[in-house]
Protein backbone atom coordinates (compact mmCIF):
# COMPACT_ATOMS: atom_id res chain seq x y z
CA UNK A 1 0.00 0.00 0.00
CA UNK A 2 1.62 3.19 -1.10
CA UNK A 3 -0.07 6.39 -0.06
CA UNK A 4 2.31 9.26 -2.00
CA UNK A 5 3.64 6.72 -4.82
CA UNK A 6 1.67 4.55 -7.27
CA UNK A 7 2.51 0.78 -6.59
CA UNK A 8 3.89 -1.65 -8.79
CA UNK A 9 6.54 -0.34 -11.89
CA UNK A 10 4.93 3.01 -11.85
CA UNK A 11 6.05 4.44 -8.93
CA UNK A 12 9.70 2.85 -9.61
CA UNK A 13 9.78 4.64 -12.35
CA UNK A 14 8.91 7.54 -11.61
CA UNK A 15 11.64 7.57 -8.70
CA UNK A 16 14.06 6.51 -11.94
CA UNK A 17 13.10 9.11 -13.78
CA UNK A 18 13.64 11.88 -11.25
CA UNK A 19 17.09 10.18 -10.56
CA UNK A 20 17.77 9.85 -13.92
CA UNK A 21 16.92 13.32 -15.21
CA UNK A 22 17.42 15.66 -12.68
CA UNK A 23 20.05 13.89 -10.26
CA UNK A 24 22.89 12.36 -12.02
CA UNK A 25 23.00 14.40 -15.28
CA UNK A 26 25.23 16.86 -12.53
CA UNK A 27 27.63 13.59 -12.08
CA UNK A 28 27.84 12.90 -15.62
CA UNK A 29 28.07 16.92 -16.66
CA UNK A 30 31.41 16.61 -14.05
CA UNK A 31 32.82 13.55 -15.72
CA UNK A 32 32.50 15.04 -18.96
CA UNK A 33 34.08 18.84 -18.12
CA UNK A 34 36.88 16.58 -16.46
CA UNK A 35 40.65 18.21 -16.43
CA UNK A 36 38.92 20.80 -18.47
CA UNK A 37 37.19 22.61 -15.38
CA UNK A 38 39.18 23.86 -12.27
CA UNK A 39 36.96 23.04 -9.19
CA UNK A 40 37.91 26.29 -7.91
CA UNK A 41 36.11 28.21 -10.30
CA UNK A 42 33.59 30.93 -9.44
CA UNK A 43 30.92 29.29 -10.87
CA UNK A 44 31.43 26.53 -8.74
CA UNK A 45 31.72 28.71 -5.71
CA UNK A 46 28.07 30.05 -6.26
CA UNK A 47 27.25 26.37 -7.21
CA UNK A 48 28.56 25.13 -3.70
CA UNK A 49 26.88 28.22 -2.00
CA UNK A 50 23.44 27.57 -3.09
CA UNK A 51 23.64 23.81 -2.34
CA UNK A 52 25.06 24.76 0.81
CA UNK A 53 22.07 27.20 1.62
CA UNK A 54 19.53 24.32 -0.15
CA UNK A 55 20.74 21.66 2.39
CA UNK A 56 20.96 24.00 5.26
CA UNK A 57 17.18 25.30 4.29
CA UNK A 58 16.01 21.32 3.88
CA UNK A 59 17.53 20.61 7.50
CA UNK A 60 15.52 24.10 8.78
CA UNK A 61 11.99 22.49 7.41
CA UNK A 62 12.09 19.39 8.26
CA UNK A 63 13.16 20.56 11.75
CA UNK A 64 10.90 23.69 11.74
CA UNK A 65 7.84 22.12 9.29
CA UNK A 66 7.90 18.33 9.73
CA UNK A 67 5.53 15.83 7.69
CA UNK A 68 5.28 13.04 9.02
CA UNK A 69 5.85 11.63 12.75
CA UNK A 70 8.18 14.22 14.30
CA UNK A 71 5.09 16.75 13.87
CA UNK A 72 4.24 14.54 17.18
CA UNK A 73 7.33 16.08 18.79
CA UNK A 74 6.96 19.52 20.15
CA UNK A 75 9.10 22.22 18.42
CA UNK A 76 10.48 23.34 21.98
CA UNK A 77 11.47 20.17 22.26
CA UNK A 78 13.34 19.52 18.59
CA UNK A 79 15.04 23.27 18.58
CA UNK A 80 16.11 21.71 22.03
CA UNK A 81 17.53 18.55 21.04
CA UNK A 82 19.53 20.33 17.90
CA UNK A 83 20.78 22.70 20.08
CA UNK A 84 21.91 19.53 22.22
CA UNK A 85 23.33 17.63 19.46
CA UNK A 86 25.59 20.64 17.86
CA UNK A 87 26.81 21.43 21.23
CA UNK A 88 27.81 18.63 21.39
CA UNK A 89 29.43 18.45 18.28
CA UNK A 90 31.63 21.20 18.77
CA UNK A 91 32.64 20.43 22.31
CA UNK A 92 33.57 16.59 20.89
CA UNK A 93 35.64 17.97 18.58
CA UNK A 94 33.51 18.14 15.91
CA UNK A 95 32.36 14.94 15.68
CA UNK A 96 29.40 13.95 13.29
CA UNK A 97 28.93 10.59 15.48
CA UNK A 98 28.51 12.29 18.49
CA UNK A 99 26.51 15.32 17.04
CA UNK A 100 23.71 13.14 15.86
CA UNK A 101 23.74 10.25 17.75
CA UNK A 102 23.71 12.60 20.84
CA UNK A 103 20.85 14.99 19.75
CA UNK A 104 18.66 11.98 18.99
CA UNK A 105 19.64 10.74 22.19
CA UNK A 106 18.29 13.89 23.60
CA UNK A 107 15.39 14.06 21.63
CA UNK A 108 14.09 10.76 23.14
CA UNK A 109 14.92 11.48 26.61
CA UNK A 110 13.04 14.68 26.54
CA UNK A 111 9.79 12.92 24.96
CA UNK A 112 10.04 10.12 27.39
CA UNK A 113 10.62 12.95 30.53
CA UNK A 114 7.74 14.76 29.00
CA UNK A 115 5.09 12.10 27.87
CA UNK A 116 5.80 10.93 31.78
CA UNK A 117 8.66 7.85 32.91
CA UNK A 118 10.85 5.44 31.22
CA UNK A 119 8.49 2.83 31.06
CA UNK A 120 7.39 4.86 27.92
CA UNK A 121 10.28 3.70 25.70
CA UNK A 122 9.45 0.31 26.75
CA UNK A 123 6.49 0.48 24.96
CA UNK B 1 44.78 22.06 -10.64
CA UNK B 2 44.24 22.12 -6.90
CA UNK B 3 41.70 20.71 -5.04
CA UNK B 4 42.44 23.21 -1.81
CA UNK B 5 38.93 25.02 -2.07
CA UNK B 6 36.69 22.13 -2.05
CA UNK B 7 39.25 19.35 -0.04
CA UNK B 8 38.24 18.61 3.64
CA UNK B 9 40.74 20.11 6.51
CA UNK B 10 44.19 17.66 6.01
CA UNK B 11 43.96 16.63 3.26
CA UNK B 12 46.38 17.31 1.10
CA UNK B 13 46.52 19.87 -1.83
CA UNK B 14 48.61 18.45 -4.05
CA UNK B 15 47.87 15.28 -6.53
CA UNK B 16 51.59 13.39 -6.17
CA UNK B 17 51.80 10.11 -4.37
CA UNK B 18 53.66 10.31 -1.20
CA UNK B 19 54.84 6.93 -0.89
CA UNK B 20 56.10 7.48 2.88
CA UNK B 21 52.54 7.81 3.80
CA UNK B 22 51.07 5.47 1.61
CA UNK B 23 49.19 2.77 4.30
CA UNK B 24 51.10 -0.59 4.19
CA UNK B 25 48.46 -2.71 2.70
CA UNK B 26 48.88 -0.68 -0.74
CA UNK B 27 52.63 -1.94 -0.71
CA UNK B 28 51.98 -4.72 -3.12
CA UNK B 29 48.22 -4.27 -3.54
CA UNK B 30 46.56 -5.64 -6.38
CA UNK B 31 42.79 -4.00 -7.70
CA UNK B 32 41.48 -6.80 -6.18
CA UNK B 33 42.56 -5.84 -2.46
CA UNK B 34 42.96 -2.27 -3.13
CA UNK B 35 38.77 -2.62 -3.98
CA UNK B 36 38.37 -4.39 -0.99
CA UNK B 37 40.33 -1.99 1.24
CA UNK B 38 37.98 0.56 -0.42
CA UNK B 39 34.36 -1.05 0.53
CA UNK B 40 35.68 -1.92 4.78
CA UNK B 41 36.11 2.11 4.24
CA UNK B 42 31.82 1.60 5.92
CA UNK B 43 32.88 0.51 9.02
CA UNK B 44 35.03 3.94 9.42
CA UNK B 45 33.06 6.71 11.89
CA UNK B 46 32.06 8.30 8.50
CA UNK B 47 30.38 4.95 7.19
CA UNK B 48 28.70 4.16 10.57
CA UNK B 49 27.40 7.78 10.79
CA UNK B 50 26.03 7.62 7.02
CA UNK B 51 24.32 3.98 8.14
CA UNK B 52 22.60 5.70 11.41
CA UNK B 53 21.62 8.48 8.95
CA UNK B 54 20.15 6.50 6.42
CA UNK B 55 18.02 4.49 9.65
CA UNK B 56 16.37 7.65 9.93
CA UNK B 57 15.93 7.93 5.91
CA UNK B 58 14.35 4.33 6.52
CA UNK B 59 12.10 5.70 8.88
CA UNK B 60 10.76 8.64 6.59
CA UNK B 61 10.13 6.41 4.20
CA UNK B 62 7.66 3.89 6.29
CA UNK B 63 6.53 7.31 7.83
CA UNK B 64 5.75 8.71 4.04
CA UNK B 65 3.44 5.27 3.17
CA UNK B 66 6.06 4.38 0.61
CA UNK B 67 7.47 0.96 0.45
CA UNK B 68 11.24 -0.82 1.33
CA UNK B 69 11.30 -1.55 -2.48
CA UNK B 70 11.29 2.31 -2.98
CA UNK B 71 13.98 2.73 -0.01
CA UNK B 72 16.26 0.76 -1.45
CA UNK B 73 15.53 1.54 -4.81
CA UNK B 74 16.28 5.19 -4.15
CA UNK B 75 19.43 4.00 -2.37
CA UNK B 76 20.97 2.50 -5.25
CA UNK B 77 19.94 4.69 -8.13
CA UNK B 78 20.42 8.43 -6.29
CA UNK B 79 23.02 7.51 -3.38
CA UNK B 80 22.68 10.89 -2.13
CA UNK B 81 21.32 11.13 0.96
CA UNK B 82 20.16 15.07 0.81
CA UNK B 83 18.20 13.94 -2.99
CA UNK B 84 16.48 10.91 -1.42
CA UNK B 85 14.90 13.05 1.76
CA UNK B 86 14.27 15.52 -0.75
CA UNK B 87 12.17 13.25 -2.92
CA UNK B 88 10.01 11.43 0.26
CA UNK B 89 9.71 14.57 1.87
CA UNK B 90 7.97 16.62 -1.25
CA UNK B 91 5.95 13.83 -2.07
CA UNK B 92 4.72 12.89 1.62
CA UNK B 93 3.72 17.04 1.22
CA UNK B 94 2.14 16.05 -1.75
CA UNK B 95 4.76 18.29 -4.32
CA UNK B 96 3.93 17.85 -7.76
CA UNK B 97 7.09 15.62 -9.77
CA UNK B 98 8.06 19.23 -11.59
CA UNK B 99 8.67 20.85 -7.93
CA UNK B 100 10.39 17.30 -6.55
CA UNK B 101 12.90 16.92 -10.12
CA UNK B 102 13.75 21.29 -9.56
CA UNK B 103 14.35 20.23 -5.94
CA UNK B 104 16.10 17.14 -6.53
CA UNK B 105 18.46 18.94 -9.19
CA UNK B 106 19.06 21.81 -6.90
CA UNK B 107 20.72 19.87 -4.11
CA UNK B 108 22.51 17.45 -7.38
CA UNK B 109 24.08 20.56 -8.73
CA UNK B 110 27.10 20.35 -5.60
CA UNK B 111 28.00 16.75 -7.34
CA UNK B 112 29.30 18.41 -10.16
CA UNK B 113 32.56 20.41 -8.76
CA UNK B 114 33.23 17.47 -6.67
CA UNK B 115 33.21 14.84 -9.47
CA UNK B 116 35.37 17.26 -10.95
CA UNK B 117 37.55 17.69 -8.36
CA UNK B 118 37.97 13.83 -7.86
CA UNK B 119 38.81 13.12 -11.78
CA UNK B 120 42.44 13.68 -11.00
CA UNK B 121 42.60 10.82 -8.88
CA UNK B 122 40.38 8.64 -10.75
CA UNK B 123 41.23 9.24 -14.35
CA UNK B 124 44.28 8.32 -15.86
CA UNK B 125 45.34 6.62 -19.31
CA UNK B 126 45.33 3.04 -19.93
CA UNK B 127 42.35 3.06 -17.37
CA UNK B 128 38.85 1.72 -18.32
CA UNK B 129 37.00 4.25 -19.44
CA UNK B 130 33.49 2.27 -18.39
CA UNK B 131 34.81 1.66 -14.44
CA UNK B 132 36.09 6.01 -14.65
CA UNK B 133 32.29 6.47 -15.32
CA UNK B 134 31.18 4.07 -12.65
CA UNK B 135 32.83 5.88 -10.51
CA UNK B 136 31.18 9.21 -10.82
CA UNK B 137 27.66 7.16 -9.09
CA UNK B 138 29.40 7.26 -6.13
CA UNK B 139 30.17 10.97 -5.80
CA UNK B 140 28.32 11.66 -2.50
CA UNK B 141 29.75 13.35 0.78
CA UNK B 142 30.76 10.59 2.43
CA UNK B 143 32.43 9.05 -0.87
CA UNK B 144 33.92 12.08 -1.57
CA UNK B 145 35.51 13.19 1.76
CA UNK B 146 36.97 9.62 2.11
CA UNK B 147 38.27 9.53 -1.34
CA UNK B 148 40.06 12.96 -0.88
CA UNK B 149 41.54 12.23 1.74
CA UNK B 150 42.94 8.57 1.22
CA UNK B 151 43.13 8.28 -2.71
CA UNK B 152 46.09 11.05 -2.96
CA UNK B 153 48.37 8.91 -1.04
CA UNK B 154 47.78 5.56 -2.98
CA UNK B 155 49.55 4.26 -6.24
CA UNK B 156 48.16 6.01 -9.08
CA UNK B 157 47.04 2.18 -10.36
CA UNK B 158 45.34 1.62 -7.34
CA UNK B 159 43.21 5.21 -7.00
CA UNK B 160 40.08 3.94 -9.34
CA UNK B 161 39.94 0.11 -7.67
CA UNK B 162 39.90 1.64 -4.12
CA UNK B 163 37.71 4.29 -4.93
CA UNK B 164 34.71 1.99 -6.40
CA UNK B 165 35.41 0.18 -3.27
CA UNK B 166 34.70 2.86 -1.41
CA UNK B 167 31.62 3.47 -2.92
CA UNK B 168 30.32 0.23 -3.38
CA UNK B 169 30.93 -0.06 0.69
CA UNK B 170 29.33 3.19 1.27
CA UNK B 171 25.75 2.56 -0.96
CA UNK B 172 25.98 -1.00 0.96
CA UNK B 173 25.91 1.01 4.45
CA UNK B 174 23.19 3.64 2.82
CA UNK B 175 20.57 0.27 1.50
CA UNK B 176 21.22 -1.97 4.53
CA UNK B 177 20.74 1.41 6.82
CA UNK B 178 17.79 2.02 5.24
CA UNK B 179 15.94 -1.34 4.86
CA UNK B 180 16.66 -1.83 8.55
CA UNK B 181 15.60 1.75 9.60
CA UNK B 182 12.06 0.76 7.24
CA UNK B 183 11.96 -2.12 9.26
CA UNK B 184 12.56 -1.68 12.50
CA UNK B 185 9.98 2.00 12.56
CA UNK B 186 7.22 -0.95 12.67
CA UNK B 187 8.44 -2.37 15.60
CA UNK B 188 9.30 0.78 17.46
CA UNK B 189 7.69 3.54 19.82
CA UNK B 190 6.66 6.56 18.10
CA UNK B 191 9.55 8.14 20.61
CA UNK B 192 12.40 6.33 19.01
CA UNK B 193 10.99 6.35 15.52
CA UNK B 194 10.89 10.58 15.72
CA UNK B 195 14.60 10.23 17.09
CA UNK B 196 15.25 8.02 14.45
CA UNK B 197 13.93 10.81 11.93
CA UNK B 198 15.71 13.21 13.84
CA UNK B 199 19.29 11.91 12.73
CA UNK B 200 19.19 13.01 9.11
CA UNK B 201 18.76 16.40 9.30
CA UNK B 202 20.96 16.97 11.86
CA UNK B 203 23.45 14.40 10.05
CA UNK B 204 23.14 17.24 7.17
CA UNK B 205 23.70 20.54 8.81
CA UNK B 206 26.45 18.96 11.15
CA UNK B 207 28.18 17.56 8.09
CA UNK B 208 27.87 20.61 6.10
CA UNK B 209 29.40 22.71 9.39
CA UNK B 210 32.26 19.93 9.27
CA UNK B 211 32.84 21.20 5.78
CA UNK B 212 32.73 24.65 5.73
CA UNK B 213 36.12 26.39 4.96
CA UNK B 214 34.89 29.69 4.38
CA UNK B 215 32.96 32.87 5.18
CA UNK B 216 30.84 32.13 2.08
CA UNK B 217 30.05 28.82 3.46
CA UNK B 218 28.43 29.73 6.75
CA UNK B 219 26.82 32.64 5.24
CA UNK B 220 25.10 30.32 3.25
CA UNK B 221 24.14 27.93 5.97
CA UNK B 222 23.02 30.72 8.07
CA UNK B 223 20.96 32.59 5.37
CA UNK B 224 19.38 29.26 3.76
CA UNK B 225 18.74 27.96 7.51
CA UNK B 226 17.19 31.74 8.05
CA UNK B 227 15.64 32.04 4.77
CA UNK B 228 13.89 28.63 4.12
CA UNK B 229 11.14 28.48 7.28
CA UNK B 230 10.10 32.34 6.53
CA UNK B 231 9.47 31.36 2.53
CA UNK B 232 7.99 27.99 3.45
CA UNK B 233 4.65 29.82 5.84
CA UNK B 234 4.78 32.41 2.33
CA UNK B 235 4.87 29.90 -0.40
CA UNK B 236 5.97 26.50 0.55
CA UNK B 237 6.25 24.89 -2.86
CA UNK B 238 9.41 27.18 -3.64
CA UNK B 239 10.94 27.44 -0.28
CA UNK B 240 13.90 25.59 -0.93
CA UNK B 241 14.35 27.18 -4.16
CA UNK B 242 14.46 30.69 -3.26
CA UNK B 243 16.18 29.90 0.05
CA UNK B 244 18.88 27.85 -1.69
CA UNK B 245 19.44 30.50 -5.00
CA UNK B 246 18.81 33.50 -2.83
CA UNK B 247 20.91 32.46 0.17
CA UNK B 248 23.48 30.85 -1.72
CA UNK B 249 23.56 33.89 -4.25
CA UNK B 250 23.85 36.22 -1.51
CA UNK B 251 26.16 34.34 0.26
CA UNK B 252 28.68 34.12 -2.65
CA UNK B 253 28.68 37.72 -3.29
CA UNK B 254 29.01 38.24 0.28
CA UNK B 255 32.37 36.51 -0.21
CA UNK B 256 33.69 37.88 -2.90
CA UNK B 257 32.97 41.35 -1.66
CA UNK B 258 35.29 40.14 1.33
CA UNK B 259 38.03 38.55 -0.28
Amino acid sequence: MSATLQDGYGGYLVLLAIAALAHEPWRWLGFVLGRNLSADGEVFLWVRAVATALVAGLVMKLLVFPAGTLTQVPSLVRAAALSGGLVMFVMGRQSLALGVAGGSILLALLEVARSGGFLALLW
Amino acid sequence: MTVSENAPPGAPAAVETSAALAPAWSHDATQATALWHGVVVMFSTPGCVLFLTALGFGTLVRDAGMTLGHALFLSLVMYALPAQVMVVDQLQRGATLLAVALAVTLTAVRLLPMTVSLQPYIRRRGGSPLMQFAAVHFVAITAWIEGNRRLPYLREDLRLAHFLGIGLGMVGATATGSAVGFVMAAHMPLTMQAALLFMTPTYFLLSTIAAATHRRDWMAIALGAGLAPLVYVWMPEADLLVAGLVGGTVAYAAGRTAA
